[in-house]
């Protein structure tokens, strides 16, 4: 491998933050100052490399692109989510869906305590055992998680292109439930409460500075209260940019499938049909 | 178990035990919040700070925190306590031992002359009384310097562990923001890539891929690939040219079961380490990272507030002569420190702890997204850890870290410090500066032609 220079027109580190405001032709521009020439080596990472420099410090527009991704970010955080909206759209997919609410009753409570977003409030935990009376093959849970962003964008498209799977292969699903405020253990509940053989949850995963709207799936087989990280599969990354929607469907649909036959999930699920190891659940800081 | 009785103002507090009374002394965070351990509130904070000021040091001996008899961290702690070192201080309470530490007379060698005579517990207890400007002089009186192929914590030098991460472990990625690094006057601690995936053939060829590069330009530097110390001793079967070992480690024994790690285990992985012999001045072989939260996390916490808890995961790292620590401070999220005001406190509280205790620290200055902070924040933790003599900070491309998903400190921010504090790179890494023409006699950069080796060299490459 030799980083020699072949490209003469690398895009900058903010990427669409950069292009939308046309910072090339405004007085701001890198121009002015001296181009680091290693700037040809960004075709190998999306970090933000070759930066240039005033003096040491960095220079204005990238000051500016770093700010308005970590605005992005924030936004994506701290953004509203519609739940009644989400389950009007899975509705209109055909399939029954229901809006709940977890034990938290703001998003400053989210963030601090995530035991309360790991359990159903008291009106939804009863709404729940009203609504789904028999077992069932799958219950799928959708929440704004750490951002409502990607639950907007990526839900729609990721579950209109799974649903049909599932119904095609008979899987007989609880009423999909849209809960704000949500961590991947509410799985645990949510499942056991719909006699589910197998919980999924999709959710918002912690913002990168470049990632706001990234999705996370994570699933676990029989659900029940105790569960840890160990018993579940992840698909992170869900997003254009990422593994988008549509793809993501597929290899949930097929790990799914999977657990089903081998009546297990988490670390028993070694393989995923595709080839490709299911992801691990990551540790600290993650929406769980 | 001792009640700790104060009144104050005609009310009277009463703490049951060691471990209610440090949890309640210990400045407002939310993973104490969230434990259920912190004061209810500020007044009985101050009351705990009273209570604590009182407590003689010796009783932290008499009384552990975490039991003796069923956590290995702790028996570590008492069985190598120094009683000769802890001498000069055996009879004061935490209070008067603040007093002692603030002293002019309490100089850099009667620090270091201390630190083995102190256990973590004591560290933890004095810092909850200090005030951040405390923190800040009384770690910039403690000197700590250690060394492999170069000499890190020299008084007035500050070094950069350069992190090129990329999501999938690309090595033309990685390799692209080593240069940049490297271009940018930073590498000196280490060059330590976090892998996206933890296997043994990954793992194998990232330490391939920046030995390469050490060795083609000579740079006085070390590389690390911050895997589980399991995946590194199986890269040594490979013959993979692994200069530091690194482990994550916490401060009880049931939170380092989680990590996969024990005590027994990280001795292995030392000795595995030096049989190597590849540091060239030193043999300080190891690497941990620790984190405020980490045995809350993992349900590990023992009822002990997270900060005392921090305090012990350096009475680990410091039996195993590391060449660097850092705490990972902002890293964890919000549930455990929650604001920009929460991360500086625990930053400034880590950096002293660990200095107290005789250990190489760095700060890894950072957040997530969904904690209230910015990069506002991590300037004044950064300037504050400057002053405070911090060993070394992260050097991450932009501060954006698009592996791990956080934002910590940049190369530009390195300079930054350097430039305002008037401090230098390590000694053997600013001469092959110099010699590389990347930076002038007075650290600054200069100018990069197309042509530089580095560049140009066409040596840098991936194993095939």
């Amino acid at each position: 491998m030799n980083l020699q220079p072949s490209m003469p027109n690398p895009q900058p580190p903010g990427g669409s933050a950069s292009d939308s405001l046309n910072v090339e032709s405004s007085a701001l521009s890198v121009g002015r100052l001296p181009r680091d020439p290693w700037a040809h080596l960004r075709r190998h990472t999306p970090a933000r490399i070759a930066l240039g420099r005033t003096g040491s410090s960095l220079p204005t527009r990238e000051l500016l692109s770093f700010n308005h991704d970590h605005a992005r970010a924030r936004d994506a955080v701290n953004a509203p989510f519609d739940a009644e909206k989400l389950a009007a759209t899975v509705r209109a997919l055909g399939t029954e869906a229901v809006a709940l609410t977890t034990a938290v009753p703001d998003r400053a409570t989210f963030l601090r305590r995530p035991d309360l977003g790991r359990r159903l409030s008291d009106d939804s935990r009863q709404r729940l055992a009203g609504l789904a009376r028999d077992p069932c093959h799958l219950v799928l849970v959708i929440s704004d998680g750490l951002s409502a962003l990607a639950a907007e964008l990526q839900v729609p498209p990721l579950l209109a292109a799974l649903l049909p799977r599932l119904h095609a292969a008979g899987w007989k699903l609880a009423p999909v439930c849209v809960v704000r405020h949500a961590r991947v253990a509410l799985l645990d509940e949510i499942g056991a409460s719909c006699r589910a053989q197998l919980a999924a949850i999709l959710l918002g995963e912690r913002p990168g500075l470049g990632t706001a709207d990234s999705l996370g799936a994570y699933f676990e087989y029989e659900p029940r209260p105790g569960r840890t990280n160990a018993d579940r599969n992840c698909v992170s990354n869900i997003r254009p940019g990422g593994l988008p929607p549509a793809a993501a469907a597929a290899r949930l649909f097929q790990l799914l499938e999977s657990a089903r036959r081998i009546r297990s999930s988490g670390v028993a699920l070694k393989e995923d049909p595709a080839g490709s190891p299911p992801t691990p659940t990551p540790e600290l800081g993650a929406s769980e | 178990m001792a009640i700790h009785r104060v009144t104050l103002s005609g009310v009277t507090h009463t703490f049951a035990g060691l471990r209610e009374l440090m949890a309640k002394a210990s400045p407002l965070r939310a993973g104490d919040e969230l434990a259920g351990l912190a004061a209810r509130d500020a007044t009985e904070r101050a009351a705990a700070q009273y209570a604590l000021a009182d407590v003689p040091l010796a009783r932290f001996l008499a009384e552990p925190l975490v039991p003796y008899e069923t956590d290995e961290v702790t028996r570590l702690i008492l069985d190598t306590h120094q009683a000769a070192a802890f001498a000069p201080v055996r009879d004061l309470s935490v209070g008067q031992f603040r007093d002692w530490l603030l002293r002019y007379e309490t100089d850099t060698a009667a620090l270091t002359a201390l630190a083995p005579g102190l256990t973590p517990e004591m560290a933890a207890a004095v810092s909850k009384l200090l005030r951040n400007q405390d923190l800040v002089l009384m770690a910039h009186r403690c000197s700590v310097t250690t060394r492999f192929r170069n000499t890190l914590g020299l008084p007035g030098r500050l070094a950069v562990r350069l992190q090129p991460n990329h999501p999938t472990d690309d090595p033309h990625g990685i390799a692209a923001s080593t240069l940049d690094g490297l271009l940018y006057g930073c590498g000196d601690a280490v060059i330590g890539i976090n892998p996206a995936t933890d296997s043994v053939e990954r793992v194998d060829s990232l330490l391939r891929l920046i030995d390469d590069l050490i060795q083609t330009y000579r740079i006085p530097t070390q590389s690390c690939v911050l895997a589980h110390v399991t995946t590194q001793l199986r890269t040594l079967e490979r013959g993979a040219p692994l200069d530091l070992m690194f482990q994550s480690v916490a401060g009880t024994e049931a939170a380092n079961t989680s990590f996969g790690v024990n005590l027994a285990l990280l001795r292995e992985a030392r000795a595995a380490a030096l049989a190597l012999k590849r540091g060239t001045i030193g043999d300080n072989v190891m690497y941990f990272e620790t984190g405020q939260g980490s045995c809350l996390s993992a349900d590990a916490h023992h009822g002990v507030d997270q900060q005392t808890l921090e305090a012990r995961a350096y009475g680990v790292a410091r039996a195993f002569a590391p060449l660097l620590v850092n705490t990972v401070v902002g890293f964890i999220g919000p549930e455990y420190l929650y604001d920009g005001k929460q991360i500086i406190r625990a930053g400034l509280e880590d950096h002293f702890c660990g200095k107290l205790l005789g250990l190489p620290m760095g700060v890894d200055v950072c957040y997530t997204n969904h904690a209230e902070a910015d990069q506002n924040d991590m300037d004044t933790l950064l300037t504050l850890l400057g002053a405070a003599g911090v060993n070394y900070i992260m050097g991450v491309p932009g501060a954006d870290d698009i592996m791990l998903g956080y934002q910590s400190t940049s190369f530009h921010d390195a300079h930054y410090l350097r430039q305002l504090l008037g401090l230098r790179p390590e000694p053997e890494f600013e001469q092959w500066l110099e010699q590389m023409k990347i930076t002038g006699r007075d650290n600054r950069l200069l100018p990069v032609a197309s042509a530089h080796p580095l560049l140009s060299g066409g040596r840098f490459a991936a194993p095939t």
